[in-house]
């Protein structure tokens, strides 16, 4: 990869520590896409923020670079472990609350927007096509891409992290050339916002970069969400491009077979102790939707709903927040379903969720069962 | 393609998988065992070992766990790839751990318990012990 001068000079460590760091996370992403040199970008959106999942060797790193770190554009930031106005409710210990409460300090020290989201594209305005952005955040990455037009390759946390702070990234893959050498045809009839998930699942497993969808129709917001969390959960893949791309594609078909295979893969579980929606996080209007699904109907055991902050807001103010309340939801804005420490095998058992991203976590790093269920099936079965 | 992502020199025992690895909520960081039942590797730690997978998949936060192991003295020697992958490359270079990527053919020669010397400078990348 070419270099500026200016960019040889931080990557040798003439403009201090911090910039020698970001530069070299750039050049072993350059070198791991072949890049030939780094870009501007505009917008960079970080993940490792929850203390679950980075840790003391994390919050250690972040407190000691935020002393010299500054985000260069605008960056926001991926969930973190809690909902500070009740996270009394929930026996979390106080090192993990101010471990947590130090990593939050020190992205905002760096300059970044705490937003404590995984759906930054639903909450922030979206830039004009083709903006080139750096999103850690697989499902985030997957959804810019695929449905609002902007070009971003499936960073890390390290190379998103490495862009906010200087501005740039590698020019390559996603960036570059997104064309697929695979074609997905979508063989499930009816699906809903869970088959959409595993078809997301299953992509992963099969693409590379990018691949090509036929056969789905129009997708309202959840499917379109539980796709990109699905894909970005199992595999590499960056992008979808909707239709049956070229002849040269190699075909394969997702259908009954292949759904209840992964359905088997991550479904351990008959029913669940707890119900957890959001994950990705629900956005106003699955909110304003649960709510009217619910049509005044209750809960029979717990569910935990997690959006973002200003959504948590906006519920509130149109009155969604009172319903969902009375309803028996627990709604917690800033964290979300995925590796949350609030739900622990000590005392669940299992989780009930619509979520194929939320149940390959809850399984692998939470250790509970899980029992999948779309929001129809939730309503029907588990409200009174 | 042949390529060297991160620099260095160890030797050390193989662990390989045919499987890609999601270093986040699979692998832990204080022990650097692979918790994921449907994994290969399930219940192996990759602690002190040179391991060879064919890439990672999955959250960006990987890359997070691949520096806690390594602060936490949990973390393989150096890790071999067939495909390169971000979260396993920009974690491996800000913890400094090797990490090369070779083509499918020499990926396919690396057998589970073999002791290998790995030098990203000799002009013999890997050499059997």
């Amino acid at each position: 990869m070419e270099l500026t001068k200016d960019e040889e000079s931080a990557l040798k460590g003439e403009q201090g520590e911090v910039l020698q760091m970001a530069y070299r996370i750039l050049v072993a992403t350059g070198k791991a896409t072949d890049a030939e040199k780094l870009i501007p970008i505009e917008w960079a959106h970080l993940s490792g923020v929850n203390y679950n999942t980075i840790g003391d060797a994390g919050e250690e790193f972040l407190s000691h670079i935020s002393t010299n770190a500054r985000v260069k554009i605008k960056t926001t930031l991926n969930p973190m472990g809690f909902d500070i106005d009740n996270v009394s409710d929930y026996g979390l210990d106080d090192n993990f609350i101010s471990k947590q409460l130090s990593i939050s300090k020190s992205y905002t020290t760096m300059g970044v927007i705490p937003s404590f989201s995984c759906i930054p594209y639903e909450i922030f305005d979206i830039p004009k096509e083709g903006t080139q952005v750096s999103f850690a955040e697989s499902n985030a990455a997957i959804h810019v891409n695929s449905f609002d037009n902007l070009k971003t390759n499936k960073e890390s946390a390290f190379s998103a992290l490495a862009s906010a702070i200087t501005g740039k990234s590698p020019y390559s893959s996603l960036r570059k050339d997104d064309s697929p050498n695979i074609t997905i045809r979508m063989k499930v009839n009816n699906p809903n916002e869970l088959t959409y998930g595993m078809l997301g699942f299953f992509a992963g497993k099969v693409g590379n970069n990018s691949v090509n969808l036929s056969g789905v129709g129009e997708m309202d917001k959840r499917s379109c969400k539980a796709l990109c969390g699905g894909m970005g959960t199992s595999g590499t893949c960056g992008k979808f491009l909707f239709g049956d791309g070229d002849s040269s594609c190699e075909k394969i078909d997702f259908d009954r077979k292949e759904m209840n295979k992964i359905y088997d893969e991550l479904n351990t579980a008959e029913k669940g102790d707890l119900i957890t929606l959001g994950s990705p996080q629900l956005g106003l209007d699955e909110i304003s939707d649960l709510t009217n699904k619910l049509k005044g109907r209750s809960f029979k055991k717990r569910c935990m709903i997690f959006c973002p902050r200003i959504v948590k807001e906006q519920a509130k103010k149109i009155g969604y927040f009172n319903k969902l309340e009375q309803a028996g939801c627990e709604i917690l804005a800033d964290c979300c379903t995925c590796l949350t420490p609030l739900i622990n095998k000590n005392n669940i058992d299992s989780v009930t969720t619509n979520s194929i991203k939320g149940a390959y976590y809850l399984k692998n790093s939470n250790g509970v069962d899980v029992n999948l269920k779309s929001l129809s099936e939730i309503i029907q079965d588990e409200t009174k | 393609m042949k390529k060297i992502l991160v620099q260095g020199r160890t030797q050390g025992i193989i662990l390989k998988t045919q499987k890609p690895i999601n270093f986040l909520g699979t692998v832990d960081k204080k022990t650097g065992i692979i918790s994921d039942k449907n994994h290969e590797l399930f219940d192996k730690s990759i602690k002190d070992k040179i391991l060879v997978f064919p890439n990672g998949v999955g959250s960006s936060v990987g890359a997070y766990t691949i520096y806690s192991i390594k602060s936490n003295n949990v973390a393989p020697l150096a890790m071999i790839c067939q495909k390169a992958d971000l979260t396993v490359a920009t974690g491996c270079a800000l913890a400094n751990i090797p990490l090369v990527i070779l083509t499918n053919e020499e990926f396919s020669s690396l057998k589970n318990g073999q002791k290998i010397l790995l030098d990203t400078e000799s002009s013999n990348l890997i050499t059997l012990l």
